[in-house]
């Protein structure tokens, strides 16, 4: 559409060594860090101005929160290995763990999502106090990143014609994603301990 | 706007293009891809310059409305009160719809006037112009802020509409009245997650662009200063405006699911006591606000300087005295603005020894300011100035800017900050920063970059009148301010007469409204010449101000991909009056 | 970042991950998934133990996550090849990252009234809901 070609939009820059999407998305991840920064600054001004805080194991279901870290935790590997795939020039083992990818992630928001409908039936809203309050909007915005990711990474297991086309720009765009969705796993790796087990 | 007239020459161009490694036929865009979802950095550049004016003069109007209340208090308005049946019956302003006024206009110069203006729109038009680029790194990326822009605006201005009127607590939103004010504030947040996601992404985009496409033999060190300025500010927002996402998310939890993040236990609103779960703290909010509210200082007055020292350069007519101190200290500038925010919470009671450490970043920040300025003055001594208009909206920056900054030391001292805190000294304080200082900028670079956008320049005699009511206006709206603030009058108040030492300097305030009419009226030549100027102003060259940066090397108005070949630098920015040579301006594009 | 002057010298052949070595790289990604996975169960299972004080269990559960969130930076994310510029931009992050921590948590000392339910004398006036 654009008549304009744009110079290091697939190779790297010859002084930086980077292509401009890789850059880009390290810095979107710099934001996402100040975004996160200013969340986890929050929750500890008011978890250490309140004269009394629960502890999450007492209010919150530890093994189902284990079992979805582990299963972020293998999506991220298999993100990881769909993309060393396509460096090793497989398309369809890059598929395959593409969609193992998508699979896990599925099974992370099922699992949110039963943790989430537990608490509803048990009466336990963001009202009910500002420990449920962080619970719902870290793991809420946190989920909405999952749900983001979920989007990019089926758009690049479904539509691989660029891969024919435009190899290189194909695998950037891979480990972009790949870096983004790395990223989400590393905030709930942060999350998990600080939510749940504190 | 005419962006680009001749198509023939834009397709011609393209072929021309050096970084071509590209095939597919060229074809002519159709309108709604040329012109409105434009991939083009110049068109999107106007996009958000001439939207960001409409907000801008949105945003006065709203003040305009303010003063006639503070000017005379609770005398009906004639003619224009009559229209506004809501919010001034009888044409007498109401208190909320006061406080609406003020919410937003605040809300809109910032965030939807002079942010998208300064970088949205001359950072988008002039700097991968100024760095040799044929375009931004992601122009898909470029259009997407702007059309995430365009909404946040929307939805900003549609909360008049909702009931209950606008948000009314301020551009500040402190809880607890954020937390309970009416359905406005929560179209408020709304708008600012768009409005910050499209700051994001806008500056994702230029940090790429300036780290990655420079034109070859353009080093950092080459860069003209507006580029560097342009730099430092993406990064402030980068940085700095994710917290205040934060912020909004919880606010917006706090208004939509209930949750109490900002409200303490126990609030009692008008004799009941609020049913929330409470142990929440709305000093939280300030901290996260301010985190990105003092970068955000600087991401108003960065490309303001930028453009100055463009428009000064020029017009002196030899090198601007301490390039590399000037980028020096707006590095260090941006670094330091994100240490001195709590200087805004000096009456929060957070204790001396914050409140210390608040205090002497503070003052160590307005070094760098201050270099900045003395540069440019140092600039000025023996120069054969040329007094064109934009000259004159520059040169008129520095005074004024100098009253802002230095108004805003006994600000940031906590003894003197007690006493003026809240008062109109700070309205008048950072208002000179802002109005007669970034918004003057604002019209230098209007009236020097004109030419390149249009072919055209504007009228000139217009352009001194605009000049010199504005100047005489504007300090005639400011300047009282400082009086009162001292006298003790209190910002917000809807009805400064209420106290006696408001009674005192009442009369101020119906100089300041006329002054702020006044104004208004010198904008009239402006918008008649920006328009007419279009299609009437004079035809000038490519370089019509004798200037050596890279963008004066494109045609006016420069073709999608903007250079007829790849630029090549070979020297500084500002070599003006080399000894030695036939001209007294070296463009950085031109060998030997 | 003035080490990122633009003088193309030709487009530098950087690749570093040809077939060969993304194969040795597979076998270093397995190992940081089954160190991730050992680690996640080391900090639940150590979240049942009392270690003296409940700060004490808090900065444990939080070495822990830094050591498992390196991991994943520096192998899923390649940061441990990364490029110099991108550094940069990180470092700046990571120290801005420390100011939103730390600084507001320096100024509750004499702030922490506000969410003590037993000082419930705040008051605003305002007109209802």
């Amino acid at each position: 559409m654009s008549d304009v070609a744009i110079p290091y939009s697939v190779k790297p820059h010859p002084v930086t060594g980077i292509p401009n999407g890789k850059f880009a998305i390290w810095l979107f991840l710099a934001s996402e860090v100040m975004l996160f920064g200013a969340l986890f600054s929050s929750y500890i001004l008011l978890r250490t101005g309140a004269p009394s805080w629960p502890h999450g194991a007492d209010e919150l279901n530890v093994p189902l929160a284990t079992v979805n870290t582990m299963v972020l935790i293998t999506s991220s590997i298999t993100m990881v290995m769909a993309w060393a795939s396509l460096k090793m020039g497989s398309l369809s083992k890059y598929r395959l763990y593409m969609a193992a990818t998508l699979a896990c992630s599925a099974g992370f928001l099922v699992i949110k999502y039963i943790e989430y409908s537990t608490k509803f039936h048990h009466g336990h809203y963001p009202s009910t106090s500002n420990f449920f309050g962080i619970y719902f909007t870290l793991t809420g915005l946190h989920g909405i990143h999952i749900i983001g990711g979920i989007l990019v990474n089926a758009y690049l297991m479904i539509f691989t014609g660029m891969w024919k086309t435009d190899r290189e720009h194909f695998e950037n765009r891979v480990e972009n994603a790949g870096l983004y969705w790395h990223f989400v796993d590393l905030v709930w790796i942060f999350l998990f301990p600080s939510l749940y087990l504190l | 706007m005419s962006v680009n007239a001749n198509g023939h020459a834009e397709t011609a161009d393209a072929h021309a293009h050096g970084h071509a490694d590209h095939g597919g036929a060229h074809h002519e865009l159709p309108f709604w891809q040329k012109y409105i979802f434009s991939q083009d950095h110049k068109v999107i550049g106007i996009q958000y310059a001439v939207t960001a004016l409409v907000f801008l003069f949105f945003g006065f109007t709203l003040m305009m409305l303010m003063r006639w209340q503070l000017a005379y208090p609770g005398r009906a308005m004639p003619f224009i009160g009559s229209l506004l049946t809501n919010g001034m019956p009888g044409g007498v302003m109401q208190p909320e719809f006061y406080n609406q006024l003020g919410a937003m206009h605040g809300t809109i110069m910032v965030f939807l006037g002079i942010v998208p203006l300064a970088v949205g729109g001359f950072g988008n038009y002039v700097m991968p112009l100024q760095i040799g680029a044929p375009d931004m790194a992601f122009p898909k990326l470029n259009m997407f802020s702007y059309w995430v822009f365009l909404p946040g605006g929307v939805v900003m201005l549609s909360s008049f509409l909702v009931e209950g009127g606008a948000a009314q607590s301020g551009w500040t939103s402190y809880p607890p009245l954020s937390d309970i004010a009416t359905k406005g504030q929560t179209v408020w947040l709304l708008a600012m997650v768009l409005l910050i996601t499209s700051s994001l992404l806008g500056s994702i985009n230029f940090i790429v662009t300036i780290v990655q496409m420079r034109a070859k033999g353009l080093t950092m060190w080459r860069l003209p200063f507006f580029v560097w300025a342009q730099f430092v500010t993406s990064f402030l927002l980068l940085l700095a405006f994710p917290p205040l996402e934060a912020a909004s998310v919880l606010q917006l939890m706090d208004r939509v699911a209930g949750t109490s993040f900002f409200l303490p236990s126990g609030l009692v609103i008008s004799g009941e006591v609020l049913k929330v779960a409470g142990g929440g703290n709305p000093l939280l909010w300030q901290h996260l606000f301010w985190f990105l509210a003092h970068p955000e200082v600087y991401v108003l007055i960065l490309p303001a300087l930028g453009i100055v020292a463009e428009v000064l350069a020029n017009n002196i007519r030899k090198p601007l005295w301490g390039y590399r101190l000037l980028v020096y200290a707006t590095i260090f500038l941006g670094f330091m603005s994100f240490v001195v925010w709590a200087h805004h919470m000096f009456m929060t009671g957070m204790g001396t020894t914050m409140s210390t450490f608040f205090q002497t970043t503070t003052m160590i920040i307005s070094i760098p300011s201050v270099i900045i300025l003395t540069c440019f003055l140092i600039s000025l001594y023996g120069a054969n100035i040329r007094f064109t208009t934009p000259m004159l909206f520059a040169v008129a920056f520095l005074p004024m800017f100098a009253i802002g900054g230095l108004t805003g030391l006994p600000l940031g001292l906590t003894a003197s900050d007690i006493y003026l805190h809240d008062t109109f000294y700070v309205i008048g304080h950072f208002h000179y920063v802002v109005a007669p200082g970034t918004i003057f900028a604002m019209f230098a670079g209007i009236y020097y970059w004109y030419p390149k956008a249009t072919g055209r320049k504007m009228n000139d005699t217009l352009g001194r009148i605009h000049f010199w009511v504005s100047f005489v206006a504007i300090n005639g709206v400011f300047m009282p301010m400082f009086f009162q603030g001292m006298a003790g009058l209190s910002r917000r108040l809807y009805d400064p007469t209420v106290y006696a030492h408001g009674r005192g300097v009442q009369p101020l305030n119906v100089v300041i409204s006329w002054s702020v009419w006044l104004l208004a009226l010198g904008q009239l030549p402006f918008i008649w010449n920006f328009f007419s100027s279009i299609r009437g102003g004079v035809k000038v060259s490519i370089n019509p101000w004798d200037s050596t940066t890279l963008e004066w090397a494109a045609p006016s108005p420069p073709p999608h991909g903007n250079f007829l070949t790849d630029p090549v630098v070979y020297r500084d920015p500002y070599e003006y009056s080399v000894p030695g040579k036939a001209t007294d301006f070296s463009p950085q594009f031109v060998e030997g | 970042m003035d080490s990122t002057h633009a003088d193309p010298h030709g487009a530098a052949s950087h690749d570093a991950h040809g077939p060969e070595e993304i194969a040795k790289h597979v076998r270093v990604y397995i190992m940081v998934f089954l160190s991730l996975a050992v680690l996640t169960g080391v900090t639940v299972g150590i979240s049942y133990v009392h270690l003296g004080s409940h700060w004490m269990n808090i900065v444990v559960a939080l070495v822990i996550a830094s050591i498992k969130a390196s991991l994943v930076a520096a192998y899923f994310m390649h940061l441990i090849s990364e490029k110099k510029v991108i550094f940069w931009v990180l470092g700046l992050t990571a120290l801005f990252f420390l100011f939103v921590i730390f600084i507001p948590m320096a100024t509750i000392g004499e702030t922490r009234h506000f969410s003590d339910p037993a000082n419930s004398a705040a008051v605003v006036s305002a007109p209802h809901h």
